[in-house]
């Protein structure tokens, strides 16, 4: 190893200490049995394993969490909650890692995290997920100008069969309050 | 039967074959569906990574305002996405005092509260218990005969919560497409997951979920889906996955499939709308090229999928 050991049990700002404290409940009792390792169906695209991720979490290992992108893979298809033989919410924890990353803000975190937060802009500017402008928001937060086109063959191939739609104002603003009021809950306003 | 009616966002726009077909569809099994006032977006499986809080308190306000203005009515969702999230509000908030205060609490923000009464329904649990098979199969008027359908159930109408079928074989979707004449595919890929919105950042990752569900499907005449981004995972993404050792397959919503059986007319089943629909599939519809010949009458046994099939050769 070159340098300075690597810090594992890192020092946590209050910020993140909430976020990572809830995730230490949700993952304690993990008995590292591996069976949401096992079945994961993005577990080829992860740095970490799943099962590696919970223990890094019961030992506070905040950089080396941070660092990974094993999170970023889950889509959300509950099967290693399904099948935890301890009950635990494990997609949940996943989701958790993503707010936890959100707020360390780093470069892999805000390309990772663009697409919730365009699709949530979305549904706080309009009531309902409007595609089109929701796909304009995303393209503008990954600041990538060829990502545009990788999604142009399939946005013609949408238009002609008449799947894309003007955004509706109808329920414009409906949201707002409610986003507002959950962000002074948790502390972001 | 009477069901207060939750659409979800991607039924308004890219998904409308679904919303227009499910109504439809409910419409002539005698299901009443009442659209929620004012229903908003559930957050979809993009807020819990934003947002603890905004992940109940989305769907709860949907509930809310069912549990206010709709009493005593179920709430039917046709996306999964949308049926998990108000679901979650049920299992997860309500019972937990602190979540249920917090979420009220933002709540009251739209001066509305949720105390918990609403019953969460998803349209196949409904078509599954309480209309049932033998009453949609009264009501065939134009079987799918002979046609190869794959049931693609998909993840979040089963997990974590596995209310109404089993979560690791699911079936509820097997006697619907019997009783309108098909045969039930045999496949392994009916509850593997299709990427969601990984599509979006990470292609290369979901497309080889993609590819392996369509390379499972090979054989089928279609594949049935209740879910919108399932469908378009599965559609939209099918030439990329081909060259991951995908196989072509439409990929129809399962009300599309029982409103043909149904007899409803073609602008209520827009076929056209799907993106597998391309003009050899619609000729296949349109002549049955699935319909094998009864072996007294027929002209030979002309495979499904192998052999040209002989046009008007098989009325239903």
């Amino acid at each position: 190893m070159s340098g300075a050991v690597r810090e594992t049990w890192s020092p946590v700002s209050d910020e993140y200490r909430s976020v990572l404290k809830g995730l230490q409940e949700t993952v304690g009792a993990c008995m590292q049995c591996g069976t949401c390792t096992a079945s994961c169906p993005n577990g080829h695209a992860m740095d970490v394993t799943p099962r590696a991720m919970w223990r890094m979490i019961q030992f506070g290992m905040l950089d080396r969490i941070l660092e990974s992108r094993t999170f970023w893979m889950c889509s959300s298809c509950y099967m290693c909650t399904l099948r935890c033989p301890r009950g635990l919410k494990l997609t949940s924890a996943m989701a958790a890692l993503k707010r936890l990353a959100r707020l360390d803000g780093n470069r892999a975190a805000r390309r990772n995290g663009a697409f919730y937060e365009a699709f949530m802009e979305d549904v706080e500017t309009h009531g309902r997920v409007q595609e089109t402008s929701m796909m304009q928001r995303y393209f503008l937060k990954r600041k990538d100008p060829a990502l545009p086109f990788t999604f142009l063959p399939l946005g013609v191939k949408m238009l002609c069969k008449g799947k894309v739609h003007l955004p509706s104002s109808v329920h414009n603003g409906v949201l707002e309050p409610l986003f507002a009021k959950a962000r002074e809950m948790e502390g972001m306003s | 039967m009477r069901y207060a009616y939750y659409p979800g966002c991607s039924l308004m726009e890219s998904a409308r074959e679904f919303d227009v077909t499910t109504r439809a569809v409910m419409e002539r099994l005698g299901c009443e569906l009442i659209e929620i006032p004012d229903w908003t977006c559930c957050g979809a499986s993009a807020a819990e990574p934003v947002s603890r809080l905004m992940n109940y308190a989305l769907p709860a306000r949907n509930l809310a305002i069912v549990e206010q203005e709709m009493e005593g009515l179920d709430v039917l969702a046709p996306c999964s996405a949308c049926y998990l999230n108000l679901l979650k509000v049920n299992r997860e908030v309500v019972g937990d005092r602190h979540l249920h205060g917090q979420v009220n609490e933002v709540l009251a923000a739209s001066g509305l509260h949720y105390r918990g009464d609403v019953t969460v329904r998803h349209l196949l649990d409904v078509l599954k218990t309480d209309v049932g098979a033998k009453i949609a199969e009264q009501k065939v008027t134009d079987g799918l005969k002979g046609m190869k359908i794959a049931p693609y159930y998909g993840c979040q109408i089963l997990r974590p919560y596995p209310v109404f079928d089993e979560p690791g074989n699911p079936t509820s979707m097997e006697p619907f497409i019997r009783a309108m004449g098909g045969e039930v595919f045999e496949w392994r890929m009916g509850n593997r997951c299709c990427g969601a919105s990984l599509m979006m950042g990470h292609p290369e990752v979901a497309i080889e979920s993609v590819a392996a569900i369509l390379a499972d499907a090979e054989g089928a005449d279609a594949i049935a889906t209740v879910c919108p981004l399932c469908q378009m995972n599965l559609e939209a993404y099918q030439a990329r996955a081909v060259k991951e050792g995908g196989k072509p397959v439409p990929v129809l919503y399962l009300t599309q499939l029982m409103g043909l059986a149904l007899g409803l007319d073609r602008e209520t089943v827009q076929l056209e709308k799907n993106l597998t629909m391309t003009a050899k599939v619609r000729e296949d519809m349109a002549t049955r090229a699935w319909a094998m010949p009864e072996p007294e009458t027929g002209t030979g046994a002309a495979g499904v999928t192998d052999q040209p099939q002989e046009k008007g050769a098989s009325h239903v």
